[in-house]
């Protein structure tokens, strides 16, 4: 199973923020989202995850279509955001219990996802009392409860100290390691061999239409 | 436990935990249907003729007062968007929302109202009546109020907007809910219009959730 996005536009507000993008992420690979604040990495990513409509062009997961099949495309899916989705008033604990129940994982991956994310000691404290990299990881260990082979990560190591960074890193490592994919927007190195840069700002003119669509391809070679 | 329960569960702990949500609306009522006496004067034959009305303006302010947080916390804390992609479909996340929203705000009424009516002086005769109107119409009131809610969760302050949209809406429900009190206090058949407000509530409850989950939608984007 691979993703391959074709063509893709979207425009926010009146601008057009990428036109003619394009790219293929295989079994086991991952994307990183480079770029500059507006170029639509975050566009990008909720696109992908089924949240924006497609306005033009195609995202194929494997053979699901998510214009044709959105439903089957984002149960294959996990997204994680700027917001981290707690509620001040569930302690740890509940806010996975629920989320499992939600998206139909067995609450007995609880204690492990809490622990992937070093949570483990502050299960029964209500989301009010942690901290804000506490809850950044909270709000990230939906990624180890539930089981999806394609994770969208939208900056997910902001407030991060570096040990949560790496390890954040290595649960994306272990992802593909297992034949998962990620396409991540990210400033840190998740040091994933595979992994091939994207800046959507390349896109931003319509002279980047057409370009075409290579595994692995390395479509900006900027630093990052 | 299924998606669909998990999503009750949820909001009724929200609302039990954070205070406020069981308790705001049912409040409000009480203290308005209080009042009433006091705006109106102690004219006991009055207060048992406008009874009915008051009850039902109470009961639907009070469910309009809770309305506008009902979809917009999710929208600002990122919850909808972890809602929107679980596979349970939008509608039914809304059903769900709608659902524990009358378990906190609904029932509770029902609960006050023959309080309520005590303090208003309406005939004895009418209190069936006016318990079977509140519980088949004030379903209606959070499902059509969701869809006020769905359109209004992107923006900061929207209640006014809530409450501009879904109050014609809420009309028909308010006519058919206080005239089935009204018939009832003065001996005449309540059944019609305790059939047309469940009627109401029946077309709305598949109905509402559409619309609602298609605003929820935009609201995201």
């Amino acid at each position: 199973m691979s993703l391959v996005a074709e063509n893709l536009t979207v425009t926010r507000g009146y601008r057009t923020v990428f036109t003619g993008l394009g790219f293929a992420v295989p079994e086991g690979g991952a994307l990183i989202l480079a770029g500059a604040n507006g170029a639509g990495k975050s566009t990008l990513l909720r696109i992908l995850a089924g949240l924006l409509p497609v306005e033009t062009g195609e995202v194929r997961l494997g053979d699901v279509s998510l214009r044709a099949e959105r439903g089957d495309f984002i149960d294959q899916v996990l997204h994680t955001g700027h917001l981290d989705a707690l509620k001040p008033a569930f302690t740890a604990w509940e806010t996975l219990a629920f989320q499992a129940d939600l998206y139909g994982a067995s609450r007995k991956r609880i204690a492990g996802a809490l622990e992937a994310l070093d949570l483990g000691f502050l299960a029964d404290q209500p989301v009010r009392v942690l901290s804000a990299g506490q809850k950044r990881r909270l709000g990230l260990a939906r990624l180890a409860l539930v089981e999806r082979p394609l994770w969208l990560l939208d900056e997910p190591t902001v407030s991060l100290d570096a040990r949560s960074a790496a390890r954040v890193a290595q649960m994306a490592r272990e992802h593909c390691a297992g034949g998962g994919m990620v396409v991540a927007a990210t400033h840190i190195d998740l040091g994933i061999e595979a992994a091939a840069k994207l800046d959507p700002a390349a896109f931003a003119s319509g002279e980047a239409v057409g370009l075409p669509v290579r595994d692995n391809a390395v479509l900006d070679g900027e630093a990052w | 436990m299924t998606p669909f329960l998990a999503i009750i569960r949820r909001d009724l702990a929200i609302a039990f935990r954070t205070g406020g949500g069981g308790a705001l609306g049912v409040a409000f009522f009480v203290i308005a249907a209080t009042l009433v006496p006091f705006g109106v004067g102690p004219v006991p034959e009055l207060l048992a003729r406008i009874a009915p009305g008051m009850l039902w303006i109470a009961a639907l302010l009070a469910c309009l007062l809770t309305l506008d947080r009902l979809f917009q916390a999710d929208v600002e804390d990122g919850s909808m968007d972890v809602l929107a992609l679980s596979p349970l479909p939008l509608e039914l996340v809304v059903l769900g929302k709608c659902i524990a929203h009358w378990l906190t705000t609904g029932l509770p009424l029902l609960l006050a109202a023959p309080v309520m009516a005590l303090t208003l002086g309406l005939p004895e005769g009418a209190y069936p009546a006016m318990i079977a109107s509140l519980a088949l119409g004030t379903p209606a009131l959070s499902l059509i109020g969701a869809i006020g809610a769905a359109l209004t969760a992107g923006m900061r302050r929207g209640g006014v907007l809530t409450a501009v949209l879904v109050l014609p809406l809420y009309v028909p429900t308010l006519i058919l809910g206080a005239l089935a009190v009204n018939a009832s206090a003065m001996d005449l058949p309540a059944a019609p219009y305790l059939m047309l407000s469940g009627a109401i509530t029946l077309a709305a409850l598949p109905l509402a959730p559409f619309v609602a989950a298609a605003a929820l939608r935009l609201a995201i984007r």
